[in-house]
């Protein structure tokens, strides 16, 4: 009721209402005095801290300049963030009497690769540009990448271009004939960049003669220690039966699985690293086991059964692998390469060359995109074995024929296995023969866009090595991977498990436990040896007594 | 990732090779605004691709005002029209967990119980529900498995107000490149499980506004997430390999950051072998 009257000069809040008077004015009445206490006020805020050194006063000063200068929406909401923003930005790094060092990033050392990749070698003459212009194995990533962009797979155009660019600088190192980029495989720390390469016919490696000089060495010792065996073979414990199986030899380069010599590099602008050929030891391991790959090519494969070498096998392993199963070509674009007396030389393992076929039709996209027989393989699928030729381990070379005369005493028991030649589907077959995973077909085929079919391109996804693309546009066609690199499996996978354990020696009567005999028998056994004693002794007795009585005549 | 800053994005997470037709990016800019328009979002994200075998799988998720609360989640066959899921209940997981095997692409098409023992089917059946479950219901179910499992936001993006919702943190200027670099920086945006279990002293370090989330740090199996810079540490891109096709990617010291899903919906359940 009695309302909010007129003040009094003391009571609180006196000043607030009234013209001319300050909120203080109730305590401090006397300006001198107001003055003093604005003094102490701005003193108090300029005492320094004794923890930060910071002082109120500058610290509110840089706050409010720092919120006139930005003017943030609702800044009393964030108001204590801007406070301890500022209060970090003491933290950086002031003028130092020293000068300061320049960080080195990882990024500049990276985009200083990139550079490098697309400045120009020095030497350049005439010649070279005329090269270049001309038939160059050079593919055109930028293309293919436009073709599998509009079904929404592929890198970025910058990584795209890069690759370009490092595939240009493989070329003009290597003397290759055809190159092409395979594909692009994720890894755990780092990812690779996958290219296909073939090379000029007869530009062969030397990595191979020093394979084969270790061969001949490994066979010249194993003789020598064969016969000193021999000498001792009395004293020595039973020695193994076992063979181990034999070896099956890889497949030449330049045939089979070993058709493409693969370069990898993690990023482009990094060099590019050869993978060694395949061996079917390493493919038959691969098909077996599952790992992630690491990004570095030396890394182990740690696994049962063990891997025949490192990630760069295991990742040419899985090349191979994902080659054979998923390289395909629109039908009639390639075609056997017709040579008289083609039916007389029937090689064990088909055909495996073939040529472009310069009368190519291609088919229209929506007939590429239904059926999938308008689309086959034109890579050697990998039989069971590991090679795409099969090899029959039983044939034996002169060397091993002289041998088996030696150690024929030591097997007599070598069963004569004939070993079921294994044939796969030949060259050129089909997508429509290829099996698919339970109800799901191998292939999902799609036109990239239904909207606009004049130019849609035909898109094939592998559904048994996800990540695999295709694509077929007119006459324009190409592969290509984008994944971990593993094959589809809809069970989970297990482990093989271990052999059993071989039987260690043969068992027969002379080892074998017997049962022991029991008390009874024992007794029946004793009495008849006494039976038979005491039948024996009365013999002799009397033998005995007779020649007594022929002494006493 | 934010329908906002879908082109950049999708440019960043190409590293794995699959990403969108340009079909599909001019038509996803327009409508997802209208979806933020029809169904009143605040944010709209736009979650991925699954592919089916037939087809493929579209989703969008939409936010409210709580970020943190369940998400609308709508699916697309063509990325025009747009569907809205039904929400997630514990028995759509419990039933479509066991489910293996590809989608379809037909959201009609229905899984049959094929490998139960016969008391799950009879029990079922006595419940009054069919034995057979339909595949929206199994790409309901996977969606939010996978963002639960592996949905992640850098540390710091987000701020719990006191009151409990949870918001963007206007703040946030980016994780700095070490930081990037580390799983502890990165959080489940999901309810936290492991959060309590921490110790006291633990516990004591962390921020209650930005912390209250699981880190990725102890997620198990150890190592199902590769974290690689891109484009010389311009771009730090986490992979996840439990749910592969999970890519997460974010820019160090700004605020661009999200992740996306192109994949085929299975998870990765040979992971201990393959590590």
């Amino acid at each position: 009721e009695r309302g909010h009257g007129p003040y009094q000069p003391h009571e609180p809040g006196y000043g607030l209402y009234q013209p001319g008077y300050g909120p203080y004015d109730d305590q401090i009445p006397d300006p001198k005095s107001q003055t003093l206490a604005i003094q102490n006020a701005k003193a108090y805020l300029l005492k320094s801290s004794t923890t930060s050194g910071l002082n109120l006063y500058d610290h509110l000063a840089n706050m409010l300049t720092k919120i006139l200068d930005e003017q943030p929406t609702n800044a009393v909401d964030i108001i204590e963030n801007i406070s301890k923003d500022v209060k970090w930005a003491q933290f950086q790094k002031k003028m130092d009497t020293l000068r300061d060092e320049h960080e080195i990033l990882p990024t500049f050392e990276a985009a200083e690769k990139h550079k490098a990749l697309f400045l120009k070698p020095n030497a350049e003459g005439d010649e070279e540009l005329e090269e270049e212009i001309g038939e160059t194995p050079l593919p055109n990533v930028m293309e293919t990448a436009f073709y599998f962009e509009q079904a929404g797979i592929g890198l970025s155009k910058d990584e795209s271009y890069h690759i370009l660019l490092a595939l240009k600088k493989l070329i003009s190192v290597q003397p290759v004939q055809t190159c092409r980029f395979w594909g692009k495989i994720l890894g755990l720390e780092m990812n690779y960049i996958v290219a296909e390469v073939q090379y000029h016919e007869g530009e062969e490696e030397e990595e191979t003669e020093e394979e084969e000089v270790t061969e001949e060495r490994g066979k010249e010792v194993h003789e020598f220690e064969d016969e000193e065996e021999e000498k001792e073979k009395e004293y020595e414990p039973p020695v193994s039966t076992y063979k181990p199986p034999p070896v099956i030899p890889k497949e030449e380069n330049g045939t089979g699985a070993n058709k493409y010599v693969y370069f990898v590099c993690n990023e482009p602008g990094k060099p590019w690293v050869k993978l060694p050929p395949v061996t079917p030891a390493q493919i038959v391991c691969a098909r077996k086991i599952k790992k992630f790959f690491t990004g570095r090519l030396d890394a182990p494969v740690v696994s049962f059964p063990p891997f025949p070498g490192n990630e760069a096998n295991y990742l040419r392993a899985q090349i191979a692998r994902i080659s054979a199963g998923t390289q395909i070509s629109p039908i009639g674009f390639y075609q056997f390469a017709e040579e008289e007396g083609d039916e007389e030389e029937e090689t064990e393992g088909g055909r495996d060359t073939y040529e472009e076929n310069p009368d190519f039709q291609p088919l229209p996209v929506a007939e590429m995109v239904d059926s999938l027989s308008a689309w086959v393989h034109n890579v050697q699928v990998i039989l069971k074995q590991g090679r795409c030729i099969w090899f029959n381990p039983l044939q034996k070379s002169e060397e091993e024929e002289e041998n088996e005369e030696e150690e024929k005493e030591e097997e007599p028991g070598e069963l004569q296995q004939e070993l079921q030649q294994e044939i796969g589907p030949p060259l050129l077959t089909p997508l429509s023969e290829d099996e698919g995973i339970q109800n799901i077909p191998a292939w999902t085929a799609q036109p990239s866009t239904n909207l606009i079919p004049q130019h849609a391109v035909a898109v094939l996804q592998s559904n048994r090595w996800p990540g695999a693309y295709a694509f077929a546009s007119g006459k324009k066609f190409d592969n290509i991977y984008f994944g971990w690199g593993h094959k589809y499996s809809p069970e989970n996978h297990a482990p093989t498990l271990p052999p059993p354990a071989q039987a260690e020696y043969p068992s027969g009567p002379e080892i074998t436990e017997t049962r022991d005999p029991t008390v009874e028998e024992e007794l029946a056994f004793k009495a008849a040896r006494e039976e038979a004693l005491a039948a024996a002794e009365e013999e002799e007795e009397e033998e005995g007594t007779e020649d007594e009585d022929e002494d006493d005549d | 990732m934010e329908a906002s800053s879908l082109p950049a994005a999708l440019e960043l997470v190409s590293g794995g090779g699959l990403g969108l037709s340009p079909e599909k990016r001019a038509v996803l800019w327009s409508s997802l605004l209208l979806l933020q328009r029809d169904y009143r979002f605040e944010r709209v994200w736009f979650w991925g691709c699954i592919q089916g075998v037939r087809g493929a799988y579209y989703i969008a998720e939409g936010l409210g005002p709580d970020r943190a609360a369940p998400r609308s989640r709508l699916y697309s066959l063509n990325c025009v029209e747009w569907s809205l899921l039904p929400p997630v209940t514990k028995e759509m997981l419990m039933r479509a967990g066991p489910l293996k095997g590809r989608f379809q692409g037909d959201p009609s098409f229905e899984y049959e119980y094929t490998e139960r023992n016969a008391e799950d089917a009879e029990r079922l059946v006595e419940d009054g529900k069919e034995p057979t479950i339909k595949e929206e219901a199994r790409v309901v179910a996977t969606i939010e498995q996978i963002d639960r499992a592996v949905g992640i936001i850098p540390r710091g993006a987000f701020v719990k107000t006191p009151l409990g919702s949870v918001s963007e943190n206007r703040n946030f200027e980016g994780l700095s490149l070490t930081e990037a670099k580390k799983l502890s920086s990165y959080f489940h945006f999901t309810e936290p499980v492991n959060l309590k279990n921490k110790t006291l002293l633990e516990k004591a370090d962390l921020d209650p506004s930005t912390d209250f989330l699981d880190s990725l740090e102890h997620d198990i199996p150890q190592g199902s997430w590769t974290v690689q810079l891109e484009k010389g540490g311009a771009v730090v891109v986490l992979r996840s390999l439990l749910w592969l096709g999970l890519t997460f990617y974010h820019v160090p010291m700004t605020k661009q950051y999200g992740y996306v899903y192109f994949g085929t919906g299975e998870k990765n359940l040979d992971l201990p072998f393959m590590l």
